[in-house]
């Protein structure tokens, strides 16, 4: 029905759209803040969505990276990544889909084992980033790293494309990951 | 390209183990402990659930009652250097005359306090699971009575124990030197077991640390206890929920009957006697679901906190109150294994 699809839409002249999905909204908001802060050649857009489909009545650009926000201490927002997933095209998953797991700091707090977000990752061949969201240092850091990401993703920098990427990160990986 | 690099792996990970583990010194098994964990992602964890060990024949249930029916405190604790069954005496001698100094240092005289305390180290029998488990001990703080009446035993204000159960990881590790005993549960005043845990540091050169039991753990003691067999229901099932919302945060309780929640578990369980995450996670799902057809409210978006079953009962912050003897083994195996964990 509604599935996102990443070469549906033209692109906008020296635009990056990048859409995050996520229950907890304030943490989103605070990371959305932290990357329209960072400097950047091309423009920013940041696309907010608790969940996916996304209404079809509004009328967005291209989007050119997706990235799932889980929270470690609520098993929900695990739950409503796996759906949300069901509604993104396949081919969104060479390299213009990230999955960012938040909370790992508190143990305590924890509801979900580290390695259930690690397989769901392994599963869509995405990369998982940890990053507390919580805390501002940390978010800065991970929201230029974001930026960076999107511009590699909406093909702003020369010679690097998302899937060079995601062959780049993947690699890095040990061999183990095979036997899951 | 990927399944090329599966081959070269697997060998040499098995290989390894075999060439350290003759005459392999503990720092060399404990390195390569460490190694595998780092780069094997690990299974999901599968779990025995809890049976009465055969050591537990030897447990006198009189003797183990009084650890049955009272909120411990949980502390992971690290291998104690140089501790000897043989010197307890001359242990409860020494932390005796630490805690009066100590009572006597920060305080002005304060006549009537009770300076007349007995400290008694004992060894509990029988609570391990393995015979490599080092044997569990207790430490008591006794009022000793003014008045020589006929209780001359005195009023207990403090007890705590340490003990091991299945502790196998850790004892692999360790040398010699060094009594294994993670788990430790207190029960009495904050200012005793400070003190306690201030002499045992000091003497025995080991570290105490507070044991939070997540939710992922918490769900999973759920599962584990109402899985097990009781013959007489003593406590209804209650879950307890902290919602984190401002600007103070709501609990939510949920209260079920154990027999529902036996019957529950035994629709969901497959292989006897083992415990799966897939088992673990339907069982809280089902929890939830139900919850959310009557009230519109997502528990997993929430924290657990607190489960209490006819078994046992444990929070958050590291408080366990156990109920039934038969499985006393199986829940100090757990908490034994999310000690070893912490200490790691």
């Amino acid at each position: 029905m509604s599935v996102l699809r990443p070469l549906d839409k033209l692109p906008s002249l020296n635009t990056a759209t990048i859409l995050l999905v996520g229950t907890e909204d304030a943490l989103l908001q605070q990371l959305a803040d932290s990357m329209l802060k960072e400097d950047c050649a091309s423009e920013l857009k940041v696309h907010l969505a608790k969940s996916l489909p996304l209404p079809s009545s509004v009328n967005r650009p291209r989007i050119d990276l997706i990235v799932f926000v889980v929270n470690l201490h609520s098993k929900y927002s695990l739950q409503n990544t796996e759906e949300s997933l069901h509604h993104v095209d396949a081919s969104f998953f060479l390299g213009k889909v990230c999955f960012l797991a938040t909370g790992a700091g508190r143990e305590s707090h924890c509801s979900i084992h580290r390695h259930t977000v690690v397989k769901l990752a392994h599963t869509y061949q995405s990369p998982l980033l940890y990053c507390d969201l919580e805390v501002e240092g940390f978010r800065v850091t991970m929201a230029q790293r974001l930026v960076r990401v999107l511009q590699i993703c909406a093909g702003h920098v020369p010679g690097v494309s998302a899937l060079n990427l995601l062959s780049l990160l993947r690699s890095s990986e040990g061999p183990s990951l095979e036997d899951l | 390209m990927d399944s090329y690099n599966v081959p070269e792996s697997t060998p040499s990970a098995s290989s390894r183990p075999e060439d350290y583990s003759v005459g392999a010194t503990p720092l060399q098994k404990r390195l390569e402990s460490i190694r595998k964990q780092t780069s094997f992602i690990p299974t999901p964890p599968r779990r025995k659930v809890p049976q009465c060990s055969q050591l537990q024949e030897d447990v006198d249930p009189q003797k183990v009652a009084f650890l049955l029916h009272k909120q411990w405190t949980l502390y992971s604790l690290t291998p104690l250097y140089k501790f000897s069954y043989s010197n307890l005496k001359e242990y409860s001698r020494l932390l005796n005359a630490f805690i009066v100094a100590e009572k006597q240092k920060g305080l002005a005289v304060e006549v009537g306090e009770d300076f007349d305390i007995k400290v008694i180290f004992s060894t509990l029998l029988g609570m391990k699971g393995t015979q490599r488990d080092p044997e569990a001990f207790l430490v008591q703080i006794l009022s000793k009575s003014q008045l020589p009446s006929e209780n001359r035993e005195g009023k207990v204000l403090w007890t705590g124990w340490f003990c091991c159960v299945f502790g196998d990881s850790l004892l692999e590790t360790v040398s010699e030197d060094f009594t294994c005993l993670p788990l430790f549960l207190a029960n009495g005043a904050e200012s005793n077991t400070a003190i306690i845990g201030t002499w045992f540091q000091k003497t025995f050169d080991c570290y105490f640390s507070p044991l939070t039991i997540n939710a992922f753990n918490l769900s999973w003691m759920a599962a584990m206890w109402t899985a097990c067999k009781v013959d007489h229901y003593v406590a209804t099932t209650e879950f307890l929920w902290s919602v984190p919302c401002s600007p103070q945060s709501l609990d939510i309780s949920y209260a079920i009957h154990p027999e529902d929640a036996k019957a529950l578990w035994d629709s969901i369980h497959k292989t006897p006697g083992e415990v799966t995450q897939e088992e673990v996670d339907l069982f809280m799902d089902c929890l939830y679901s139900h919850f959310h057809r009557h009230f519109k409210i997502h528990l997993s978006a929430t924290r657990l906190v607190r489960v209490s079953t006819s078994v046992a009962s444990a929070h958050t912050d590291g408080k366990i109150k156990i109920l039934c003897h038969k499985y006393l083994i199986g829940v100090l195996a757990y908490l034994t294994e999310l000690a070893v964990f912490q200490i790691e």
